[in-house]
């Protein structure tokens, strides 16, 4: 395992290299000066000076890679334009909204469609199956940009049951988790079920059956439990999507989170948040899926040894 | 499925096709005066924030999407076809190169590098189909580069090597069609993908710019209005939600057909 554990850490190493240096190319994709765009073409040319100074932008581009990668390192990511704080204090201030929409939103999906997925497998071909999968590819085909509004028309508009957005109480966190959570939970219905139907074609549940091992504990028991695996990886796999997701719901529902910080970052042009918001969430995203990787290979130790 | 599928596409097609016959509005034309009106029998999707009718922007909004995802999935699969196909035939250094980059790539959050790509572009219609198109070919590449690692070993390939075919030949004639039914099957579910991007996009207001319609623009203009006129959120949401409906079950029924094992 100790052997499986440093050869996946050291293949993290140069795709966390190869995701900070697009980062950092970014600011020079920025067609014109970057300084200029963003003060504005009101701005008069000592302060594009002044501020391609504080970006470093004189500098050549080898030192500023170098200094790009060395901030990293340190965990400096740079001074917000807008702010004037540091970028790394902007995204802690905020880590905590995303966390709890992200694991909101994954209970919400988990709850909802591994039941789903484990009907739909039970009673394979029936109407029950076709409806269950059905309203599962509409989860997935269904935009959470248009699920939420939706959502919230329902809820708190015409029920006003729930709050509309914002924070204050655990009822804000339930529309923007059941927008973030739809379509993981549609994609994790669709698994389960597929997952679940190799199970049971397997001899020991035939074998758990003929014992007289009840319908119901034969699927819990004995073939849920070994369909697990895969089910567990794309739930660490779609962690990434949801935080990611986090983007488009935190602005549907003004959820002050990184997703909707890196969205204003990039209505205001403060670029060095922009990197610094991206740089974060892509490297969650990474650490996500490699923890993903190391617990497959802790459940099933063929993979260890491929 | 596929019939459903294929449906729900070929109505979308000849509805974005024959817009002007739908709905006699021209979808810029605005009507102040009657702004938020609810849907009626004149206006059946009811009127905008600025009294434009609903059903001809949507119509009109189907052009772009529908233009997107072609533009996204031919660029993305001619791209990840080229790229795949050289690292999967000829191996050695091009591949370490091109696979190290589909990897970096890859674990990338699809969606974040096309936000960066544009923020930092500028919003543009243009600038979306290269940024999806920028991640979109890695897709393709990984899927041709299996394939054509496989392909390069079966006995047909050789015997046209030993003939004396050129690998161009090779691969355009041999190695690629053996891939071409995934790809397509990649490419349906690469058309749901992208109009879903595009849409997300221009929600954020990173995509295209009013007044061109577009279904993501327009349920942004929705949102501040959730309350007085719901039907701005509704429609152009729905016409989001089945076109991709019919590119997932079109999708979805090709690779049942293409791979027999996943229906068994």
């Amino acid at each position: 395992m100790l052997r499986y554990l440093a050869r996946r850490l050291l293949l993290t190493i140069p795709v966390l290299l190869g995701v900070a240096t697009l980062v950092f190319a970014l600011i020079h994709l920025v067609p014109g000066d970057p300084a200029q765009s963003m003060l504005g073409d009101t701005a008069s040319p000592a302060d594009v000076q002044r501020l391609r100074e504080n970006l470093g932008l004189n500098d050549p581009l080898l030192v500023q890679y170098g200094k790009f990668m060395s901030g990293i390192a340190r965990g400096d990511l740079g001074t917000s334009f807008r702010y004037g704080t540091p970028v790394t204090q902007e995204i802690r201030s905020r880590l905590l909204r995303t966390l709890q929409l992200a694991v909101a939103a994954m209970a919400v999906a988990i709850l909802f469609a591994i039941p789903l997925g484990i009907i739909a497998a039970v009673y394979r071909g029936t109407a029950i199956d076709h409806s269950a999968m059905t309203l599962a590819l509409a989860g997935i085909s269904m935009p959470n940009f248009w699920l939420g509004p939706l959502l919230a028309i329902l809820f708190a508009v015409i029920l006003g049951w729930l709050p509309v957005a914002g924070t204050g109480s655990p009822l804000h966190l339930v529309l923007p988790a059941a927008t973030l959570g739809a379509a993981l939970s549609a994609i994790l219905a669709r698994m389960t079920r597929a997952s679940l139907l190799e199970e049971l074609r397997e001899l020991y549940v035939l074998s758990a059956r003929a014992r007289g091992v009840s319908r119901v504990r034969a699927v819990l028991r004995h073939a849920f439990r070994n369909s697990l695996i895969p089910i567990v990886t794309i739930i660490g796999l779609q962690f990434g999507a949801v935080l990611t997701g986090t983007i488009i719901t935190e602005t549907i529902f003004a959820w002050p989170g990184v997703g909707r910080l890196l969205i204003q970052a990039i209505n205001f042009r403060d670029y060095p948040l922009v990197q610094g918001c991206i740089l974060f969430i892509s490297f969650t995203y990474v650490m996500v899926n490699l923890l993903t990787d190391l617990t497959y290979g802790w459940l099933d130790p063929r993979i260890r040894f491929e | 499925m596929i019939r459903a599928g294929t449906f729900i596409v070929v109505l979308t097609i000849a509805a974005a096709l024959a817009g002007p016959m739908l709905s006699p509005y021209d979808p810029s034309a605005q009507e102040l005066a009657r702004r938020l009106e609810p849907p009626s029998f004149q206006h059946p999707f009811g009127l905008d924030e600025l009294g434009r009718d609903i059903l001809a922007r949507i119509l009109s909004g189907a052009r772009i999407s529908l233009l997107v995802g072609l533009a996204v999935v031919g660029v993305s699969s001619l791209t990840g076809m080229a790229l795949g196909s050289i690292a999967g035939y000829f191996g050695g250094k091009l591949d370490d190169v091109i696979s190290r980059v589909t990897d970096v790539l890859m674990a990338f959050p699809g969606i974040l590098l096309a936000i960066a790509l544009v923020a930092v572009l500028g919003p543009s219609l243009t600038n979306v189909v290269l940024a999806l198109s920028v991640i979109g070919w890695v897709g393709y590449a990984r899927l041709v580069r299996g394939q054509a690692l496989r392909a390069r070993e079966f006995e047909f390939v050789q015997a046209a090597r030993a003939l004396g075919a050129g690998s161009s030949r090779i691969v355009l004639r041999h190695v690629l069609p053996t891939a071409l039914p995934s790809v397509v099957v990649q490419a349906t579910l690469g058309m749901a993908g992208a109009i879903i991007a595009e849409a997300s996009l221009s929600f954020l207001g990173l995509g295209v710019q009013p007044p061109t319609p577009s279904w993501g623009t327009m349920l942004d203009a929705g949102r501040s209005h959730l309350f007085d006129a719901p039907h701005l959120t509704i429609f152009p949401g729905l016409a989001i939600a089945l076109l991709v409906l019919g590119f997932n079950f079109l999708g979805d029924g090709l690779r049942d057909r293409v791979d027999p094992k996943l229906v068994k």
